[in-house]
């Protein structure tokens, strides 16, 4: 990796002053050093911000959750409150990474993490997203694990979190301090879709650090379920993943997120579909129908047409697993 | 707490507990754990696999909690403790993780083994795995290219419950 300044701030505001376009905020480090030995990230300043006071998950007044933003990933998914109230926070974020990379990898670095196409890693090829107006190999090339929803012409890379599926469910709240002042990111609005930037993964500014995940009280306790397939049983990233929440009245479902992970640019929602599911009972019918209607802008490439139906049936059974019970 | 310090590419003096003793070392900003101990301080029991993350070959133990040291940078394990492989013994007598690899020769070639014994301890201290499906989920971090993942799995299982070396609680990342 190139060298660069290393600097150790104690408080967020000094953290904040000293951001800039070629500094790069570290925590965990799990990505971005990743990154830094390809040579694809090459920041000149590293701001080590693990000695910030944002390390803790508190109740907020209206019944939900604060998570600092340097809270582990495995301290996360661990935390008795979220085993409770979240539990399918909890298990998307134990669907991801491996043990060693969770005790590193911190609340507000997950968002961050980058594609892992693998075009965005080599460096011997155009990217957009690497390098913007270069081009993009992976729309004509081996493109089996990339996106099927919301891409464009730039760029066909998705978003590898887990967490985000969860957090895309549950309504999160992104919460970030520039030196403009502090501001609130609906998570939905957070990652963007590549359109004609794709260099751009999220709404942050340089100089924007993340704080804190907020949750609203609703964690769907008793019907939610987080559903990863990928190649193998463990330690690989979704080809799809979805996260279901169910909140019924005897059959009749009164409330639904969905969320889908490994088809998009960002954590797929659709409050339409969602939408169409409310008042009407359990059902598979009623499952396939939101199913289909979740994947009908889908657009696969040339090798990842698998994604559409297999998107679709896991859905069906996410929903079906939430419905009884998924993490009960 | 250290201050904050932005000198130009400088060597940076950390002080860090390292199986248990005090050390004072001076890194290099870029330098990673893994480097710093196999190349500075001659600990070479932690291996080099991927380099990237992916194989578990470097696990270690930072206060307790099993991390990757390729991916991790000397300079913020300042105020650290940690534990290697060759810190797990208790002078002559083998740490029971240890000994329940060589009882199940739970190993080939020995590559992968420092990385799976320091996850394997990480584990204990963390006291989640109850099931061998549960301890198959979370070893998962570790590659054997050998394939002797019946016998370490063996050894994982006999050993787990005598295997912590601290007790963990919740609070996020040590600075």
């Amino acid at each position: 990796m190139n060298p660069f300044h290393y600097s150790k701030p104690v408080d967020v505001s000094q953290a904040i002053s000293l951001a800039g376009a070629a500094s790069r905020f570290i925590a965990g480090g799990t990505n971005l050093l990743d990154l830094m030995k390809e040579n694809i990230a090459r920041p000149e300043h590293l701001i080590d911000i693990t000695g910030l006071p944002l390390k803790d998950v508190s109740e907020t007044a209206n019944g939900g959750l604060m998570i600092g933003a340097l809270v582990s990933n495995a301290d996360l998914a661990w935390h008795p409150l979220v085993e409770q109230r979240y539990p399918l926070l909890s298990q998307a974020i134990l669907a991801g990474a491996s043990p060693q990379l969770r005790n590193m990898a911190s609340t507000g670095g997950n968002l961050l993490q980058r594609t892992r196409c693998y075009y965005f890693y080599d460096s011997a090829v155009p990217c957009n997203k690497r390098e913007p107006g270069s081009g993009c190999p992976a729309k004509d090339g081996l493109n089996r694990i990339h996106a099927i929803l919301g891409a464009s012409d730039d760029c066909v890379a998705t978003h590898p979190s887990d967490m985000c599926v969860a957090l895309a469910a549950l309504d999160a709240v992104v919460h970030v301090e520039g030196r403009g002042g502090k501001r609130t990111i609906e998570f939905a609005d957070f990652h963007r879709l590549p359109e004609d930037a794709p260099q751009r993964d999220n709404q942050l500014a340089d100089d924007e650090l993340i704080t804190a995940i907020e949750l609203p009280p609703k964690g769907f306790v008793a019907h939610s379920h987080y559903l990863k397939i990928r190649d193998r049983a463990s330690y690989a990233f979704a080809l799809v993943s979805v996260a279901a929440a169910l909140e019924l009245d005897g059959d009749i479902i009164r409330d639904v997120r969905l969320a889908l992970g490994g088809v998009a640019h960002k954590p797929w929602r659709n409050k339409a579909v969602e939408q169409s599911l409310i008042g009407q009972p359990v059902s598979r019918e009623n499952f396939v129908a939101a199913a289909e209607a979740m994947l009908r802008d889908a657009k696969p490439l040339e090798h990842n047409a698998f994604k559409v139906k297999l998107a679709q049936r896991a859905i069906v059974r996410a929903l079906s697993d939430a419905a009884t019970g998924g993490n009960a | 707490m250290s201050e904050t310090t932005n000198q130009a590419f400088a060597e940076h003096s950390i002080a860090l507990t390292l199986n248990g003793q005090p050390r004072q070392l001076n890194v290099q900003p870029w330098a990673t754990l893994l480097d710093v101990l196999r190349e500075q301080l001659d600990l070479v029991g932690t291996k080099k696999g991927c380099d990237h993350g992916q194989c578990g070959a470097c696990t270690v133990l930072r206060d307790g909690k099993r991390v990757n040291a390729c991916l991790t940078l000397a300079i913020m394990c300042d105020g650290a403790e940690l534990t290697t492989i060759e810190g797990l013994a208790d002078g002559d007598t083998l740490h029971p993780m240890q000994q329940a690899f060589i009882k199940h020769d739970a190993f080939q070639c020995g590559y992968c083994t420092p990385g799976q014994i320091c996850s394997a301890v990480g584990l204990a201290n963390e006291g989640r795995a109850q099931t061998p499906d549960q301890i198959k989920e979370l070893m998962s971090g570790n590659l054997c290219r050998c394939g002797a993942y019946t016998n370490i799995l063996a050894a994982v299982e006999e050993a787990l419950p005598q295997s912590a070396t601290q007790a963990l609680t919740d609070g996020g990342i040590d600075a």
